[in-house]
């Protein structure tokens, strides 16, 4: 039962960092149609940044803001420099482009930093307080709920209450009504896709410091796994992607702890396919069978 | 020419009434490469000779990768993990021969027959959930595989002994060739008429019924399902045998360097590949070519610049390592913007120009 | 007159590849009247409006709206320019409700308190729309979508408001209700219309001028009075 807890609790935080890096995929699905395959790439680039600042000033703080100012900015720069010159006409087109960002910027953090591991620190302990003698949560677990919490708040916020999500929304929804009402459409999908880096950065420093440490590959996996839990709770619904970041950090956290760390890619690999073979929009997508 | 035909082949050559002839002329080129493979074995250095042999190797897989995304349109992230597959069915087969004292010329090409067939096994369950998914999906299903099947190497380190990886035994050129036959020509033999073999498997597929079954599909589903065309199995086919080549593809190169692990089939090698069909044209064979001389070729050469360059042996390194990664990326980049025919699209318009030009210049 | 001319159009070439579809159209609408553009379908009507706000870019030509040249204005500062375009099929977004179409009509605004007030007297003209502020638009009924796309448009208190088919697919009472709000808005706020249709005989009534295109260009321009009595012109043009 303590292990229960213990590995449910392990799961909800890892689950967490995967709902906040499946809801960054899906604010540019829905924004640009394009499944950002960068993404994991992205966001390392932005870790390898904040690692540089926290070696240099010695301060963890300066370099988690460092690395979600240079998420956001490479979210713009990706969109403005590649992304919008990109023939969207066959679906093929911005996946493979994206593909190719991801060979770019692995070279590039490979010869600035070189491949082997760099060490990712946390900046609370990551050894649980026990409650009535039970392994609970630790700090670390508690900082990165409560990061996770304020970010996904804020944007949900952001797009439901304010100006400026409505403009991201309506731009997304039509972008030529949207001109038409005056809403800078290249504005909006620039900046949806800065936000998206910035939030994949964000995720990148709280997983890393859980995982083998900082490396040009370090966030491969977890991509895939934030891939699938966008899949689970369908690539249209950022709510479903929370919930599906939870789902798949739980399970695999079960996983690991029942069957063995090793087992984890596959079963990744099993749970993905099983939904999309089974409800192809997402667990909470509506029944009707749709194509994807 | 009849018009018909012209509406076949996007190529413009005649397909339906001179299959027989189409034949006769695919295998009339295989023969002629495979002459001029032998002529260029004699007279290169044998690193060259391996050099070449890489590239047929990669060019089994990039033709392979070919046929599904350029001819099918359907996208493979994970065709490094096929490959890996490959690679280890040869080493458990050549190490279960080598250990149980078997030798013969027969043993490899039974060896690479049972890559093939194990590959094919696995590309028919990815195909078949492949052939229900499309675009973003597809892509992710595939990256995933991609990811996750070097990992089993670790997963199941007691058969495939972890990120160690296994050996690959393989026998020395046979002593017909006599004693002091390069054994990199050899490899170049090996490799390059199972590659050949395979290609001319792979170019008549194309021209033939099945070729146009597969464009049919890409172009337009409702279309092809309307016109009678099973479009789930026409794509299960298309992964199959696109499988088929990839595991011999990536057999081949585990002969060659002799030996297998999960780092030689990472992500980075799946994406490699689909950036060689990508710059050498998606969707045709010459383009294949062109994307698996470069996989080769990029890395000597930029190998060669670092040398050029005085650099501390640790940048030097990472240089080496990382150069060529990010040539390909930025190229990939580059293509898909500016020429999405990739290099074989510009050289045939190219040549179309010309040719365009010539009558003019007459008159 | 021409002072008073709030567009003009001279010489308009636009099209969507090699052949244009709009074949030099001129054109001119006096502030505070209502011009209908009537034709066949393919006459290229929907094409002008584009042309127009800029959807799509014209090969040659001049656009003024109150004497300035919209040459090379994005197509989003148009609003700003006080040109208002309900595109063909309306274009109410699905996805969001009621109120948030609305509240987009207005957000380019900088006077905030006046875009609020605008948005309260769409509400007060459209009442069913205040009725249904949180419903999404596709919960809407034709009607409704009708009211939410030309709401919008006000929201933005434009001086030019083009048009395109706002009959399509509505019961006749609705489409006389529309026509009405036009002449009100015409008179009570000196609104300009340049109202595309296909049902003729509705746009003639409440229109000044009748325009009247075929394969491109502009065949007639008169007054709309003039179309609608003379018998030639309305069996040549116009079919009825
Ligand atoms: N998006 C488009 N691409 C190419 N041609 C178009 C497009 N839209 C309209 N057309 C062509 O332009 C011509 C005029 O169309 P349109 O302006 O929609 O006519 P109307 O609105 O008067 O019915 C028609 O011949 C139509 O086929
Ligand atoms: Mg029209």
């Amino acid at each position: 039962m303590d292990r229960f807890v213990f590995l449910t609790v392990d799961g909800l935080s890892r689950g967490a960092v995967y709902a906040a890096f499946a809801l960054a995929l899906v604010l540019i699905w829905r924004a640009a149609r394009v499944v950002n395959f960068a993404q994991g790439a992205m966001a390392v680039a932005a870790a390898y940044v904040a690692y540089t600042v926290s070696t240099a000033t010695g301060s963890y703080w300066l370099g988690f803001v460092v690395a979600i100012v240079a998420g956001l900015l490479l979210g713009a720069l990706v969109d403005r420099v590649v992304m919008r010159h990109v023939d969207h006409a066959s679906p093929l087109n911005p996946v493979i482009v994206a593909l190719g960002l991801v060979l770019l910027i692995q070279a590039v953090l490979g010869m600035v930093y070189g491949s082997e591991f760099r060490p990712a620190e946390a900046p609370f302990s990551r050894s649980a307080l026990t409650v009535g003698g039970v392994a609970v949560l630790s700090p670390y677990d508690l900082f990165v709920f409560a990061t996770i919490g304020v970010v996904v708040s804020g944007l949900a916020w952001m797009f439901a209450r304010t100006p400026v999500g409505l403009r991201m929304r309506a731009a997304a929804f039509a972008p030529e009504v949207s001109r038409l009402l005056g809403v800078n459409v290249g504005g909006m999908l620039t900046l949806g896709w800065a936000l998206a880096s910035g939030v994949g950065a964000l995720a990148a420093m709280l997983v890393l410091p859980t995982e083998l440490g900082l490396h040009p590959h370090a966030m491969d996996l977890v991509f895939v796994s934030a891939f699938t839990a966008a899949v689970v709770g369908g690539l249209d619904s950022p709510p479903g992607a929370v919930v599906g970041g939870l789902v798949v950090g739980l399970l695999l956290s079960y996983v690991s702890g029942y069957a063995g760390s090793d087992l984890t890619p596959l079963a990744v690999l099993v749970l993905l396919l099983a939904v999309l073979l089974v409800r192809p929009g997402g667990l909470f997508a509506p029944v009707a069978a749709r194509r994807v | 020419m009849p018009p018909r035909e012209q509406l076949d082949d996007p190529g413009g050559r005649p397909v339906d009434r001179r299959r027989g002839s189409t034949l006769l002329r695919h295998l009339a080129v295989v023969l002629a490469a495979g002459l001029l493979l032998v002529a260029i074995s004699y007279s290169v250095e044998p690193f060259r000779n391996f050099q070449l042999a890489t590239v047929a190797a990669y060019l089994c897989a990039t033709a392979g990768l070919t046929v599904l995304t350029g001819l099918n349109g359907q996208l493979s992230l994970g065709h490094g993990a096929l490959m890996a597959t490959g690679a280890y069915t040869v080493a458990l087969c050549q190490t279960a021969f080598a250990d149980r004292g078997m030798t013969g010329g027969w043993l490899l090409p039974l060896s690479l027959a049972a890559a093939i067939a194990s590959t094919v096994a696995v590309g028919a369950v990815v195909g078949v959930a492949a052939a229900r998914l499309r675009g973003p999906y597809l892509a992710g299903v595939t990256l995933a595989v991609a990811v996750v099947v070097p990992a089993l190497a670790v997963t199941f380190d007691g058969v495939f002994n972890g990120e160690q990886g296994l050996s690959v035994p393989v026998e020395p050129p046979p002593l017909s060739l006599g004693p002091y036959f390069p054994y990199e020509r050899w490899q170049l033999w090996v490799t390059g008429a199972a590659t050949l073999l395979a290609l001319l498997l792979l170019a008549n597929l194309i021209r033939s019924r099945y070729g146009r079954i597969f464009r049919a599909v890409r172009d337009d589903e409702v279309a092809a399902r309307l016109a009678g065309i099973h479009v789930a199995r026409t794509q299960v086919l298309a992964f199959v045998v696109s499988a088929a080549t990839a595991g011999l593809g990536g057999a081949l190169l585990a002969v060659l360097a002799q030996s297998v692990s999960p780092g030689a089939f990472s992500l980075t090698l799946s994406l490699f590949l689909l950036m060689a069909v990508v710059i050498g044209g998606l969707g045709r064979l010459t383009g294949a070519l062109w994307g698996a001389v470069l996989l080769v070729a990029l890395p000597d050469l930029t190998h060669s610049v670092t040398e050029m360059l005085t650099l501390s042996p640790a940048v030097a390194q990472r240089l080496e390592g990382n150069l060529p990664l990010a040539i390909f990326g930025l190229t990939l980049i580059v293509v898909m913007i500016a020429a999405p025919g990739g290099v074989q699209g510009l050289l045939s318009r190219l040549g179309r120009a010309l040719l365009a030009r010539r009558p003019t210049r007459r008159s | 007159m021409s002072g008073t001319d709030l567009l003009v159009v001279r010489g308009l070439v636009a099209g969507y590849g090699a052949a244009p579809v709009l074949r030099a159209v001129d054109l001119t609408v006096p502030a505070g009247t209502i011009a209908a553009v009537v034709g066949a379908n393919g006459a290229g009507k929907t094409t002008l409006l584009r042309a127009l706000s800029g959807m799509i870019r014209p090969a040659a030509g001049q656009v003024l709206l109150a004497g300035e040249d919209l040459r090379g204005t994005p197509v989003e500062q148009l609003v700003r320019r006080g040109m208002a375009h309900v595109p063909e099929g309306r274009g109410v977004i699905s996805e969001l409700t009621v109120d948030e179409n609305l509240r987009l009509g207005g957000l380019w605004r900088r006077d905030r308190a006046d875009a609020g007030r605008a948005l309260d007297e769409v509400y007060q003209l459209f009442e069913p729309l205040a009725r249904r502020r949180r419903h999404l638009g596709h919960q809407l009924s034709g009607g409704e979508r009708q009211m939410l796309a030309l709401g919008r448009a006000l929201v933005g208190r434009p001086r030019l408001l083009l048009l395109d088919e706002p009959s399509l697919g509505l019961a006749p009472r609705v489409v006389a209700r529309t026509m009405a709000l036009l002449r009100q808005l015409r008179d009570r706020t000196g609104l300009t219309v340049l109202l595309v249709e296909q049902n003729v005989r509705s746009a003639l009534a409440v229109a000044d001028q009748g325009v009247v295109m075929s394969l491109g260009r502009v065949v007639i321009a008169a007054p709309a009075v003039q179309l609608r009595d003379d018998v030639d012109l309305r069996h040549a043009y116009l079919g009825f």
